[in-house]
Parts: C-alpha cells; structure tokens; sequence
C-alpha cells in the first residue's frame, strides 16, 4: 500500500504545499488554523491531507483559538501545527508564550506579508522577525527557522517538528510570501530516509515524579494527557512539579531553565549555510527569500572580482551569534538584506561590536530584493570607511 | 505545623485532590470551594478513570480549580481554556474533558471561543462560576454584573445590562444547559454528573457569592447572607426556556436544568463527512 503520510516523489509544488507535506512527514497530525493570506493555502491542504491519514483539521474562530487549540493537541500527544501570517501571528504571541512557559512542542508557520497591521495582503516582507524572537511578553528563548524554497519549507518543517519534540518549545517557520506562492520542483524522499524526533517519555513511576525537571539535555521529560501522570500544567511561573510558586526564586530557576535549555543546545540546534567564506573579505548575510538575491549578486560579484562570501541563516533564532563574531574578525565588512529596515542586521552589529563595517540593504516589503542592490550594497560596504 | 497537619485524618475527596496544595487561594466566604466540592462529588460518584480525565481553566479566581484537582489539568491563558480544551478533546477523544471557569474568563474575553464550541458541540462539560464581577484583580465589571451594581470600574453602579449566560450558551448549540447556586450543591452535583455522562458540549452556571469583592460593595452582607439571598429568590423551573430564565437579585433567581436534547458532536461529523467512517472507528490511527 502506498504510503500516504509520505508521498516519495518529484514534485511541482508551492512552498505553502509543501510545508504540509513536511508536516505530515514530520508525524502531524493536528492542524487548527484560520484563514489568511498568503497562508491559506497550508490550511486548505492540511484539509484535505489530514483526513487522509488519520488526523484532525479543524478551522477555528480565530488565530487565538488555533494556537490555543495546537497547544492542547500536542498535550494530547499529537503532533500539532498552526500556519498564519502577520495579523494572525500577532494574535497567536499570548499563546506562543504558554507554550514556551509550559514547554509544549508545536509548530508555527508564518508566511510573512507586509506590514505593520493589514499591509500588503498579497505581497512579500521579512518584517516579523524581532516579533518572532521577542513578539510574546517576558523573557524568553525561541527557535525560528527560515526557509527559502519550496523545498526547504517541506525539509525545514520536518526539521521545525523535530526540534519542537526534543526541545519542548513552539518553532517558528518564517516563511513569505513569495517562499508560499512560488511553484518549484519538490522532492519528497522516502520515509526510510526522513530523520524524525519524538519527544521523550516518561518512565519513572508518577508517584513522586518532577515532570518540569530538566532532563540529560535540559529538556523536561514530560508525560502526556492521559498518560497517568496526572500532571498540572500552567503559565504561572511554576517549580519542578509543575505547581506555581509566586517568588523571584522559582521565577529566576524557571526562566533560566527556559533560557538555558536553548542557549546551551545552540550548537546543535543551529543551523547555517556558507558559500565562499574562505576568501572572503566581504559577507553578505540573509536569509529566506531574500537569500536568493543575495546568492545572484554574491556570484556576480565574484566574477567581477570582488572576494566576497555568503552566510545564510537557515535557523535565525537562536542567532549564531559565534559564527558571526568570527566572521566579524576576519572580514572588512558584512552586508545584511532583509525585506525590512532593519531588524537581523540588529544582531549583527551586536555581534560585529565594531569589529568590521555593517552594511545594510533594507526594502520596505512588497517585493523582493533585487541582487543589484545587493550588488551595490556590497560596493558600498567596501567604500565605506568606518562603521555607520 | 506541618508535622501536625500530617496527623489529620484524610480527607474523602483526597484522592482527587493535590493536597500538597491545600490551603488553597480563595477567599473565605467564596463558594468557589464548595462549588469545587461538587465538581469532585460528581467525578466521585460517576467512578471515572481519573487517568482519562482532564481539567482545563483559563485565568481567574475559578481558573485556580485546575491546580487543585489530581488529574491531568491545565491553567492556561484568560479566555482560552475552551480551545485549548477543543485541541485537547480532538487528539484524545477518549478523555473526558471538564472546563472550569470564570464568567469573565468565559463570555468575556473568551467568549468567541465558548460560543463556537458550543456551536461545533465539542464534547466537553464547562462549569462556569458566575460571581458577577471579576474577583482575583479586585472586583470589576463583568459581562455578569447586574445594571446597577457597584464594581470599582463601575463605582456609580454598572450602566450594562448583563449576559443571559444559559440563553446565550443554549442558542449557540449546547446539549445540556442549567444553573444552579452555590446553595444547590447536591442538585448541583448530580447535575454535573449527569453533564459529564452526555456526548457533546454541556454547560452549567453556578451563582456563586464574592462577600470579599463584589457582595462588600453592593451592601449584601456576608457570604451568608447571599446564600440567604440564594435561598430566598431562587426558583427551580427546569425545561423552561433560558430565555425566560433570568437572574434578578432583587426578585426571582431562575435555577434549573433548561436544556438537554442530543446533536451529533464535531468528531461524529468529522468521521462520517470528512473521513467516511463509522462511528466505531477511531478517526486518529497513528500511534503516539
């Protein structure tokens, strides 16, 4: 019988579709959504693909609802997604934060448009990213990955459910607009080939069982509903057994512990990809869509003989923050585009601590970047003589 | 102290509950403890598998219920209890689900959830505690507050007139809808137990007195005095229409079973629209 979770072939498909597909390959089996462009297509496919493999879609009153409702899914022990974009993913932030405090793995994928408020519907941007990283109230650490193909929304969405379950923690697919719409060629491996994560079990008898003690990697051992546990679970700021604690001190152990179980897993949860870095007295850092532009102009500009490099962010948070500071060493200048005026470039200049020039090729959304700014951009950066 | 609090003879309920977190935060006088009293009465008389329940609340005096109750429970956010409660439900249909919350919590600022899930008839029994104002941020209006009655948000007296919770619950689709008071315990549990034993979404609003907060500004005297109040207003008129069933604390209170009739659940329709299933199918195969 034809597997129908994992359907191997070559495919022409959009990035929307595809993320379903990774989805699903991944081990999802729960979708709660609410309509929106340029993410409606992710729902209207998890519609029908659910069904066909034994899951549950279900569309919601609203993107607060959905994020709830993922959130409950996977504590039922069933891998869950939500897809949106921008007014969606505001709504979704309180939500977001019960999941980090209560550490329930999930999957978001935001299909960014323009902004702020309804902006450009139908149109490209990159401006959710610092709302990715800090968008939910308090203080946190989150995973968020950036593809920039349809073919990397069906790999990054497999990859987005597997660090879900071993971190515990809601990923963030931050795709676009573009990455959504556009039709490429797909290729779905077979499911012998496909790496998957599960979380973690409990095994130790319920008496007496600390269900928020960090495990061998920092990461809770958590049962789920219905496991015997009997386990409570809340937002309030909690101790080992999950009960709340209404002091700085549970609330300092806590917070660390949701801090740390990312930071001290960022070697193994970050991800990026370098083209010429070698040689390079110049690196243009992007990411998602934009990475491909960039890509275009890093080329062009080294047949004209410019030494320059490219640095994509495949995972943006947690952000390589070493990577970049070495980068910053060695190099004369580092070039970020973005589809925003300024949000990754942030942590660029943090890491660069002006150690090399940082230049950056900003758009206000609604289209991509062309590589000839890009092009221009790094000209720029090597002209410029001192940091801005 | 603790030494001595060991040597007390459990309590009956202990099983049910998580007594290393007894005292609990409530008010002297609130009838949320005894309204929970009923809640448990009614898990313990029905004998469920405390491994296939669950308990979810959102944010509120009452949303303080699920960190009592031994059984898988969740404190999640204000207003999103029933959501939450939704995905909960459809990834384990075998577990039975209760929502415990507040009136604010509930058809406030979630009060777009309460009404889709009754109207997509979610199977899950929502207890909602009616103390007419909002107790845990001190006292302020609620969508329960009756005209006049004084909140610190509304200290001239409130200018709104109220929600009919069971009429509004019952219009969106719900299977099973009363109200009773604090007083009415044993009616009470045995209407939650009968809640708890039907499929889809049952709803059961409880008055409840907040001496402390709400009953210390509209000069209603002590929590006695309001369960006085209870006694003396209330009318049982079960199968009335909710509409008609109206809380008037200056003339009747309207208590009562008012609605209890059958309707396919989401998951029923689910299989057989969606999945072209029989019932006895269960529609999530994979394996957790």
């Amino acid at each position: 019988m034809r597997d129908k979770a994992v359907e191997k072939g070559i495919y022409f498909m959009n990035g929307d579709h595809a993320c379903c597909e990774g989805a699903i390959a991944a081990g999802c089996r729960f979708f709660a959504g609410y309509p929106i462009t340029p993410a409606t297509e992710v729902a209207e496919r998890m519609s029908i693909r659910l069904p066909q493999v034994g899951g549950i879609y279900i569309q919601m009153e609203d993107e607060i609802a959905s994020m709830a409702a993922i959130l409950g899914a996977s504590w039922g022990g069933v891998k869950a997604m939500t897809s949106t974009s921008g007014p969606g993913f505001s709504l979704m932030m309180e939500n977001i934060g019960l999941g980090v405090c209560t550490e329930t793995p999930c999957v978001i994928c935001n299909v960014q448009r323009a902004g702020p408020s309804t902006g450009l519907p139908t149109n490209v941007a990159q401006g959710d990213m610092m709302q990715a990283r800090w968008g939910s109230h308090g203080h946190y650490e989150i995973i968020a990955l950036s593809p920039s193909s349809p073919q990397e929304m069906f790999d990054m969405t497999i990859l987005a459910f597997n660090l879900s379950e071993e971190y515990r923690i809601p990923v963030l697919i931050m795709a676009d607009e573009v990455v959504g719409h556009m039709n490429e060629r797909v290729v779905i491996p077979d499911i012998e080939e496909i790496e998957i994560v599960n979380r973690a079990k409990p095994h130790a008898p319920p008496e007496g069982y600390l269900p928020y003690r960090p495990g061998p990697n920092g990461v809770p051992i958590l049962p789920n509903c219905g496991d015997g546990y009997r386990i409570h679970v809340t937002g309030l700021t909690h101790d080992e057994r999950g009960y709340p604690v209404m002091t700085a001190d549970a609330q300092a152990q806590m917070v660390e512990h949701l801090v740390n179980k990312i930071v001290l897993n960022r070697e193994k949860i970050i991800k990026t990809t370098s083209f010429y870095l070698d040689d390079a007295e110049v690196v243009v850092i992007s990411y998602g869509i934009t990475f491909r532009s960039a890509r275009s102009a890093v080329e062009q500009i080294r047949e004209a003989g410019v030494r320059a490099g490219l640095l994509k962010l495949d995972t943006v948070w947690p952000f390589p923050e070493e990577l970049v500071r070495s980068l910053a060493r060695n190099v004369k200048a580092l070039v970020v585009a973005e589809i925003n005026l300024g949000q990754m470039v942030r942590e660029v200049e943090r890491c660069a601590a002006g150690r090399c020039r940082v230049h950056l090729v900003p758009h206000h959304g609604g289209a991509v970047i062309r590589p000839e700014r890009i092009i221009e951009g790094i000209r720029a950066a090597l002209k410029r003589k001192r940091n801005r | 102290m603790r030494g001595k609090k060991r040597e007390l003879p459990g309590h009956p309920m202990d099983r049910l509950l998580r007594v290393d977190r007894i005292p609990h935060i409530w008010c002297s006088g609130c009838g949320i403890g005894t309204i929970f009293g009923g809640v448990l009465a009614a898990i313990q008389k029905l004998d469920i598998d405390l491994n296939k329940l669950a308990m979810v609340s959102g944010i509120g005096c009452t949303g303080r219920m699920a960190g009592y109750i031994k059984v898988d429970s969740f404190h999640t956010t204000h207003g999103r209890a029933i959501p939450f409660a939704t995905g909960l439900k459809l990834a384990r249909p075998d577990i039975k689900v209760i929502v415990a919350s507040g009136d604010g919590d509930l058809f406030a600022i979630g009060g777009n959830h309460l009404i889709h899930a009754a109207r997509r008839n979610i199977d899950m029994t929502v207890i909602c505690v009616n103390n007419l104002n909002y107790g845990m941020t001190g006292g302020q209006q609620a969508p329960s507050t009756p005209l006049g009655f004084k909140t610190t948000t509304t200290p001239e007296g409130s200018p709104e007139e109220p929600f009919n919770f069971c009429y509004l619950a019952a219009a969106c689709g719900a299977v099973y809808v009363a109200r009773w008071t604090a007083l009415h315990i044993r009616l009470l549990t045995n209407s939650i137990a009968e809640a708890l034993q039907k499929k889809g979404f049952t709803f059961i609003e409880i008055l409840c007195p907040c001496p402390s907060v709400f009953g210390r500004r509209n000069k209603m005297g002590n929590a006695l005095e309001t369960l006085k109040l209870y006694h003396d207003r209330s009318v049982i008129k079960n199968e009335i229409d909710p509409k008609e069933a109206g809380i008037d604390l200056f003339g009747e209170i309207v208590v009562g079973k008012f609605v209890d009739r059958e309707r396919p659940t989401f998951i029923d329709y689910y299989r057989s629209i969606v999945c072209h299933e029989t019932p006895e199918d269960n529609v999530i195969r994979i394996a957790r």
